[in-house]
This record gives structure tokens, sequence and C-alpha cells, in this order.
């Protein structure tokens, strides 16, 4: 049984909006049902229509599919938004720091804040690069937070995306869908710019250029167009106005990477790489890949090109080192960690095996090197069958297993075809690190378990996505947005 | 703009090129197809399929020569690497990996194509057949009408390039294989026969109207040969193609402020069609005549291939 | 011992190559025991050679050359003194602490037959003389061949076979190693062996860490430490990571390599 869930727009209560979301309720009130999904609809023809699809694993048809949308916004309130920025922050600066130790002096495991094995012992340390140092000292310039909510102050981080995050271009085309089809939204609420990312990213990646001087040269790199999230490589590029390459359009001649175009060769200097460490470079990583540009690790390591993220970030968001995320912020920021963690047990340590083992129904069980929902139990909701299947496993490598308590995960009122009613959700901002700091631009993907009680919100799973709100203390700055901007704000 | 990008735009210019001009040449076969007599019926169909150098891999299907056969060989057969559904795959694939280079526009075109001759295997009878080819060239049609909408810029110009190129390629085949291979042994200049097979050639290229215009005579066929080859006013025509060719070059040159081996060849070509007369043409031998412009242009997309490294 | 070393890679592909991109880790570094007197790496056209430094320490240069190739002499010729130091590295560059060679990789996994090789002597025994009598075991139980049985030399496949060339049978020690809880590592480089002057491989071997002494290398093939007829090039969890040659090349066709090594007291002649 899942406990009773706090709703974000309607509180605890269970019918009366929070003050600051009254204005949703009435907007909730005054459109009928059928009227927000004939607009639901037109929204999910249009990212049809554009392409916006994702692929599933073992689907045939899956390049068809797109991901589910809803049309009812999520909202976060100004004060919020501020508390949670604040945290992300202080969380992605300790996860640079700490790249940064790892991969050098390795100070926080000579203190023996996290224990030597978990971190060289693990896959995703690139002992090939150690000593690296990226250019500027960002390695990860991109972070996908998940945070998690369970009241009205309850934020916790559930996992750091620090490889290649992907969903940011949901965060814009869903907002583009709300505007054109709720504007009055709009006029209600005075919210946020999120059209601004793309600038913010290219912001970011010129920032960390090796060379001084001359206008760096960016490009996204993907590995192709049966890739799952090739929409999103494409629509990054294209916002920006950079190449997206694919690898065979790149070379590396005396550690320098170059692009060929119709106009010969032209030096990269910054490359947005959408594919994983394991095929970025075939001398260095899988050697039995066709993928990738041989040298590209070369020239990175030569200090010629700037890899965003950097290789190897992925030891810093391994589940099993998540667990050490708070003594992590504390030892590189003096302070506590303003987002905690959601408890975790770690199932290679004997205690939480048996504590994990005595409570499986009650717990989440996910693999360490597991994503996308896929090798995860969650307890409370599992069959007999799949519970004792965990168990097997669970015994067998428990070092591969963390297990968390089930959370009573934040509802948001949301389209279904009983009406509007509460779904569980969890939240994704990006947040951007260049040269010149950290810059989060007010939003995020709100993901949403369409299911009714499910707290699975992976998209290949049954999930939706829906708009996020981040409501401005300045008045009117919806006006910025479209053809809106010629109007005056309510706000 | 990417190497692999300006390739992909070349190819798809061509492929769209290509599978418009094979569904051109079904209709028109099918209208010869009519006229004439069955054994003819039967030559006026292998004359299509030699026309697109089709004739051994349809041999290898073992079927008949006939309307169904030959018409589902050159559209929809998956085996046939340029069928109209083969090409639309090929331009689709293409398309697919630089959508962001060409207008949403163009792509849907494309993918509509695509989507229209996916699940078919039979083209039915000649009606039927006509139907659908009529669909297929009316996004065709749609896909030049985007084109005509796009910016003017160089992936404009790619996809322009690759239609020339391909266009300049299916037109001296046209004329090659009719006027040599079809008109039967002992048969007259200017017969029946001839006569409905020149009518054919103009409708493969939609220049019915436009010989009326030109000539304001009946038809004859070396005012036909004459239009086809040397009349720059069609945009089919060999003249035609090579003065599209050098306008697109000369257009990315600009852009890049540089030239190179394809722009000297591709001018090359029109000066010399410039100065070609139809009689000269004949008296060289027109069979000769088109072979070699065969092997120029395809020195000419090699050209283009390295200058903009396709590679 | 003073030796001198003649590497030679031969390429040649059917089809004219429009680039090549290599990764060459051939290059020895100094610690004691080894010193390096000189050493050249040639490439027979016009190539550019740019030094690189890995994780592990390793030297490594990345060959860059335009095509068209259709074929290509790589020639590393070298003069170290070496003194046998029973095995044990000393001084040499160590960026990253022993525990990280406790991974497995696909070529050095343990199945149930490797696990119970590495833990069936655990009664007693320092941690040398455990190691010394695992790498004994070991090279008894392995057919030692000179040239790779398959394709891979991976340690399951090796040591079910009961039979490997100088890689695999270090793939298994190194597996049977970090089984047992030694941090355990693949080394590549260069033996001189007086009966066969001019082998045409180059050699590997694995180094186990044994606490209180550092780390010590163990020939399972030959059955011995290296001693000073032995010279160390590279490091790494495994073969691959410590392969003298990894490469692209663009362009179709087939390729054939052969490798020819001198390693010797007097220099290689022709």
């Amino acid at each position: 049984m899942t406990p009773p869930a706090f709703d974000e727009i309607f509180g605890t209560s269970g019918s009366t909006p929070r003050d600051e979301f009254a204005a949703l309720g009435a907007w909730l009130d005054e459109t009928p049902g059928e009227e927000l999904d004939r607009r639901q609809k037109a929204a999910e023809a249009a990212f049809r229509q554009l392409g916006i699809t994702f692929a599933v694993y073992g689907d045939e048809d899956s390049a068809e599919r797109i991901i589910p949308f809803d049309i009812v916004p999520r909202i976060f309130t100004h004060r919020e938004w501020t508390k949670l920025s604040e945290g992300l922050v202080q969380r992605t600066e300790a996860i640079n720091a700490f790249l940064r130790d790892v991969y050098g002096e390795r100070k926080i495991i000579a203190d023996g804040v996290v224990p030597e094995a978990l971190v060289l012992g693990n896959p995703q340390f690139r002992g090939m690069l150690d000593g690296q140092k990226p250019p500027h000292g960002v390695f990860a310039h991109i972070c996908g937070i998940d945070l998690v909510r369970t009241g009205p102050d309850d934020f916790f981080v559930l996992e750091d995306n620090a490889r290649t995050p992907s969903g940011v271009s949901y965060m814009l085309e869903n907002r583009e869908a709300m505007l054109r089809l709720c504007p009055e939204i709009f006029h209600r609420f005075s919210v946020c710019p999120v059209d601004r990312y793309p600038d913010a990213l290219r912001e970011t990646l010129r920032s960390v250029a090796p060379r001084g001087g001359s206008e760096p040269v960016c490009v996204v790199l993907t590995p192709g167009h049966f890739n799952s999230a090739f929409y999103e490589h494409s629509f990054l590029a294209d916002t920006m106005g950079i190449e997206l390459v694919e690898p065979a359009d790149l070379e590396v001649d005396d550690d320098i990477v170059w692009m060929r175009t119709i106009d010969g060769r032209v030096r990269v200097d910054v490359i947005y790489r959408r594919i994983d460490d394991d095929y970025i470079d075939p001398l260095v990583f899988k050697a039995d890949s066709m993928l990738g540009v041989p040298g590209l690790i070369a020239a990175y390591l030569a200090g010629n090109v700037a890899l965003v993220n950097a290789p190897g970030t992925g030891i810093a968001d391994d589940k099993a080192i998540y667990s050490y995320m708070p003594e992590i912020v504390k030892y590189y920021s003096g302070q506590d960690a303003k987002l905690p963690n959601v408890e975790t047990y770690r199932c290679r340590e004997a205690s939480a095996l048996q504590y994990t083992l005595d409570n499986l129904e009650k717990l989440v069980v996910k693999l360490v090197d597991g994503s996308g929902g896929y090798g995860m139990l969650v307890g409370p909701t599992a069959a007999k069958a799949q519970i004792e299947e965990f168990r097997a496993a669970l015994i067998a490598e428990p070092h591969r297993y963390i297990a968390q308590p089930t959370l009573a995960l934040s509802t948001v009122p949301t389209l279904t075809e009983q009406g509007v009613a509460p779904r569980h959700v969890d939240f994704r901002p990006f947040v951007l690190t260049g040269s010149k700091g950290v810059h989060i631009v007010p939003g995020g993907l709100t993901r949403v378990a369409l299911k009714e009680g499910s707290l699975v919100v992976n998209s290949s799973q049954g999930g939706g996505t829906k708009d996020s709100l981040i409501l401005s203390n300045v008045p009117g700055q919806w006006q910025s947005q479209g053809f809106g901007g010629q109007m005056q704000g309510q706000g | 703009m990417l190497s692999r990008t300006a390739a992909s735009l070349y190819w798809i210019g061509r492929y769209v090129e290509r599978a418009e001009f094979t569904a051109r040449l079904i209709e028109a076969t099918l209208r010869l197809d009519a006229l004439s007599a069955r054994p003819a019926g039967k030559t006026a169909w292998e004359s299509a399929l030699l026309v697109v150098g089709a004739e051994a891999g349809f041999a290898a299907t073992g079927a008949e020569t006939g309307q169904r056969e030959v018409s589902a060989f050159l559209s929809v057969a998956p085996d046939n690497p340029s069928s109209i559904r083969s090409c639309l795959d090929s331009a689709r694939w293409n398309a697919k990996s630089v959508r962001t280079a060409l207008t949403r526009d163009a792509w849907e075109t494309i993918n509509r194509a695509w989507l229209g001759l996916r699940n078919i295997s039979d083209m039915g009878d000649s009606r039927a057949t006509l139907a659908m080819i009529e669909r297929v060239r009316a996004e065709t049609r749609g896909f030049e009408g985007a084109l005509g909408r796009m910016l003017r810029n160089e992936a404009y110009a790619f996809l322009g390039l690759g239609a020339a190129i391909e266009r300049a390629d299916n037109t001296a085949r046209l004329i090659d294989v009719k006027y040599h291979l079809l008109l039967p042994e002992g048969e007259i200049v200017g017969g029946i026969i001839d006569r409905d097979q020149w009518t054919t050639i103009l409708h493969t290229v939609s220049a019915n109207t436009a010989y009326r215009w030109l000539y304001r005579e009946e038809l004859k066929p070396w005012l036909v040969a004459d239009m086809l080859i040397c009349r720059r006013e069609l945009p089919r025509s060999l003249a035609g193609s090579a003065l599209e060719v050098v306008g697109h070059l000369a257009f990315i040159g600009k852009l890049l402020s540089r030239q190179g081996e394809a722009d000297r060849l591709a001018r090359r070509r029109l000066d010399k069609l410039g100065n070609t007369s139809i009689d000269s043409v004949f008296a060289r031998g027109l069979h000769e005549y088109l072979e070699s412009f065969l092997i120029e242009n395809a020195m000419i997309d090699r050209a283009i291939a390295a200058q903009f490294k396709f590679g | 011992m003073r030796l001198f070393v003649r590497h030679r890679s031969e390429y040649s592909f059917s089809q004219p190559q429009a680039r090549l991109v290599q990764l060459l880790r051939l290059t020895p570094r100094d610690h004691a025991g080894q010193s390096v007197v000189s050493w050249w790496i040639d490439v027979d056209r016009d190539a550019r050679l740019k030094p690189m430094r890995d994780g592990y320490g390793n030297q490594a240069t990345m060959l860059y050359i335009d095509g068209p190739i259709d074929r290509i002499t790589l020639d590393v010729t070298g003069e170290v003194l070496t003194e046998d130091r029973a095995g044990m590295v000393i001084g040499a560059p160590e960026p990253l602490p022993p525990s990280y060679f406790l991974q497995d990789t696909p070529l050095t996994k343990a199945d149930a037959a490797i696990q119970a090789i590495a833990t069936a002597d655990t009664d007693g025994g320092s941690g040398l003389d455990r190691a010394h009598l695992l790498a004994d075991t070991i090279a008894e139980a392995l057919d030692h061949q000179p040239t790779a049985i398959a394709a891979d030399h991976d340690a399951i496949a090796c040591f079910a076979a009961k039979a490997a060339d100088p890689q695999g049978a270090a793939h298994v020690l190194i597996a049977a190693a970090r089984a047992a809880g030694f941090p355990a590592r693949y080394v590549a480089g260069h033996v001189y062996r007086p009966e066969a002057i001019d082998s045409h491989a180059a050699h590997g071997w694995a180094e186990l860490f044994i606490e209180g002494y550092g780390w010590i290398g163990f020939d399972p093939s030959e059955g011995r430490c290296p001693t000073d007829n032995y010279i160390r090039v590279a490091i790494g969890l495994d073969h691959r990571e410590a392969a003298p040659l990894s490469g692209l090349r663009t362009g179709g066709g087939d390729e054939a390599l052969t490798i020819d090594v001198h390693v010797g007291p007097e220099p290689a002649r022709d």
C-alpha cells in the first residue's frame, strides 16, 4: 500500500488548491475535459509530425512511438525553484570537484570519505585517462539531476546523470506546445522562459574551448539517425546553429580534430558528444567498435579539443557512488548538502543486504548499472514471483544492487481517461557548467507515471511528460515569449 | 556545410529525380502499350526496361514481359535497386540523416511518397497502375514545390545539382534507347509506330506542349532529338540540364569563393552543347554522341564527389 | 645485460588506404633494473608522430599517415640496459594505486574452474608464497604454444583448453590472481631467448601486487619471474589495453600484418 501522497497543487487537503496555484485550479474548473483532451491530442499530433520519437528496446515499431504528453502543467513557485537551484548548483559543483579529484590527487580517498575500491574498482572509472585535465577543469558540463518530492519542502535527489543526459528537447517542445495550445495559462501566471536554453548551452560550449582568441568551432556529435535520441541531437544542433556531425565526419590528424566540409577541413574546438565513452575512440576503448573517431582521445589528452561531457564522468553518477554524495558534497563545499539523497542501502554491505532481503516488499531495488527503469523492483506493487526473482539475484550478486525505501512521490493533476486525477511525478532540471560557473535555465523535464498509483515514470515503461512552469518573481515575464511579447502582461 | 550533408542532399536530388523519371516512363509506356497492337505492346515494356538498364535484373525474376510484371518491377520491386520504391527508400534514408538541412515540407513529401509505396507488391491492371503512378508523381511534384520554397542556400544547390545530373543521364538514356533500339527493322522513320514512340518520349519528359511551342510543326524525329539535346529552353533537355548543373556549381563556388574540376568540366560541356547542331550529332552518329555524353556526365558526377569530399 | 631490440611491423593492404591512424605502445620507460639507452621509431614514409602519455604511465605514440597507402613498415630499434631484480618492479611510474587492477575485463574474467584454482591454496603461506604457487600451478596446467590457438586469448577459453600462447597464459594468471585477491595486470614487452633471437612475436606476461613487496612479474609461459632478459614496454588490465599497435584505417580491402622481433645482446643485422 502506497502511503497518501502530497499533491503539488492541492497539497494534502485534496480539493482546494494551494494559494499560489488558485489560478490553475480555476483553469482546470473552467476548461472542459473534452477541450483538454482535444488540446492534448493536438500536441501529440504535432510531436509525431516533428518526429519527436523514441525507441523502446525490443520494440520493432519503436520509430513511430512518441512519449505521451500531458496537457496539465506542473508548477513550481519562485521560492521553491530558488531553493532547488541552490541545491543543484552545490551538487553539480561537488560532482565536478569530485571528478577533478578522482582523476587527480584522489584526496577524498586518502581522507577516507569514499572507499578506494568503490572508485578505482568501478568500471566507470577510466584508468586509461587517469590524470586527465579537461579544458578549464570542467568534467560534467551538462548534468540532468533527477529529483523527487514528498512534501512541500521535501525534495530528494534520486539520480545524478553526468554522462550524456537526454530529455532537454522535451522541456523546450513541451513549452512550445503549451504556449500554442494553452496561452491563457501564461496570462494567469508569470512564467520564466525556457527558450534561452540553446543559447545558454552554446555559451557553455564556447566557454570551454581550449584555444583562446578566435571564434571556437563547436559541434554536436551523434551516433546517427538510427539512435533513439537523434531527434534531440538534431534539435539541439539546429537551435544552437552549429553542425550536427557523425563520427565519419570527423578526423584526427596531428592530435587535432577536423571536420570534413565542402570547403575543406575545419578545425573543431568543442565536441558536445552524445555517444557513450565506450564508442568515442576505437583506439582507446572498445577496439571492436566501428563507431567512433580514431585518435579523439589523443587529441583530447593533448588539450586540443574539449569533450562535453568529459570521458569518464560516469564514475560520478554511478549508483554505488550516489550513496556517498552527501559526504562528497560536504567534503568539497564544506556545507551540508542542500538537496538530500534518498536513503540508500548498499547491498554490497552485509547488513544492508540483510535488511533489503527482509524488506523486499517495501523497497525499491535497482541495478547499480541499470537505467531506463530496467532491472528495477518496486516492492509494494511487484508480484510475488518478481520479488523472489530479485531475492535470488540479490543473493547471487549483491554488489550489483542498491535498495531504497519506496517514497510517497508527490502527485500532480493529470488528464486521464476518467478526467483529471493525481499522478506521481519526478523532475529533471538541466544544469550547465562552463568555465565561468554554473547556470540553470529555470525549467526541466517532468516525467509522470500515467498508470494510477504507478511510481515508474520512465518513458519506456508507460511514463509521459509535462511542461514544468517555474513562476517568475518579475511580473509579466511571460511576454518575452512568442507573439505574446507584443502585449502587456497581467502577472 | 559538412561533406556528408552535401553528399546526402545531392543524392536525395538524384534519387527523387530518378523515381520521378521512372514514374513518367511507366506512364508513357502504358500509353504506348494501349496505342499499339499486342506484339508491339511487349516491345513497349522491353524498351522501358532498356531505358533504365533493368533488362538483366528483370530477366532474372523469370517473369513474363507484360504490363503488370514490368510495371511492378519498375515501381515497387525491392530487389530492383532502381525501382521507384528503392529510390524513395534511399532518398528517405538520406533525408533522415540531414533532416535539419531540409525543410519540413521537403521531408514530408519524401516521407509520404515512401509511405504510399511501402506495402504494395502488385501494381494491378493498367488503370490501377496509372492511379498509383499518379500518386507518386503528385508527391514528387510536391517535392519540387517544396524545393522552390527553400532558401537559396547550399542545401538547395546540392539538391538541384543532383537532380540536374540525374536528369541529364535519364534523358540521354531515353533518347538512345528509343532512337536506336526500338525502331523496328525496316520501319520508316515517320511511320505510325515511330510517331507513337516519339509521342511517348515527349510524354516521358513532359514536353508535348513544349514541342508545339518551339517548332509549331508536326512531330519530326530530328526535331524531337534537336529539342531534347540542344534546346536550353527545355529543362529536361541535355542542354537544359547542363545549364542547370553549371548554375548550381557557380552558386556554390561563389559561396565558397573557390572553383574546381567539376566547374571546369561542367562549363566545358555547356559550351560544347552551345555549339552543337543536331545535324552534326546525326553526322557523327546519335548513339555514339549519347554514349560519350553519358560518360562525360558520369565524369562530372565523380568530379563533384571529389571536389566536395563526398567520400 | 645490454639488450638490443628491433621490432618491425609491416602492413600491406589489398586496396590503397586513404588514411591511417595508429596508437603505438612501443616505447619502454626507465625504472630500477631497466634503463633505456636509445630508442627510435622509424616509419618508411612521411608520417606525423605525436607522443602521448596514458593514465597507466605508458609512453605511447600517435601515428598519422595520409594516403594512398598500400604498405607501410614501422621499425622500432633500441638499446636497453637491464638487471635481474627477481621480477620486482621498482621505480616504475605508477599513477594508479594497485586496487585499480582488481577489476576484470572480458579477456580476464574468471569462471568456476579458474576460481577453484585461485582459492585452492589459501591455507597458510605468505602472499609471496601464494603468488608463486599460483603462477607455478598455472604454468604447469597449460600446454604452452608460441601462437594463439583461437582468435581470442581470453582466460576462460585458454584455461578450458589447457593450452595458451604467452598472452593467453598471462590472462589466465591475471584472472586467477584477481580472484585470489591480488591486484594483477598485463605487461607487454620483449624477452631475449638465446635459442631464438629472431622470434616473430612480441612477448607478454603478468604482474601481481604483493603486500610488502610491490609489483612482481610472473611469466607463466616460461614458468619463471622476469630476469634481465626481459624488457617491460607497456601495462594494462589485459593485453588489449597494452597492445603494441591499435589502429584504424580508412579504406576497404584486407590487411596483412607481419611482425618480426629481434632481441639479443647484439644489434639486429640487415
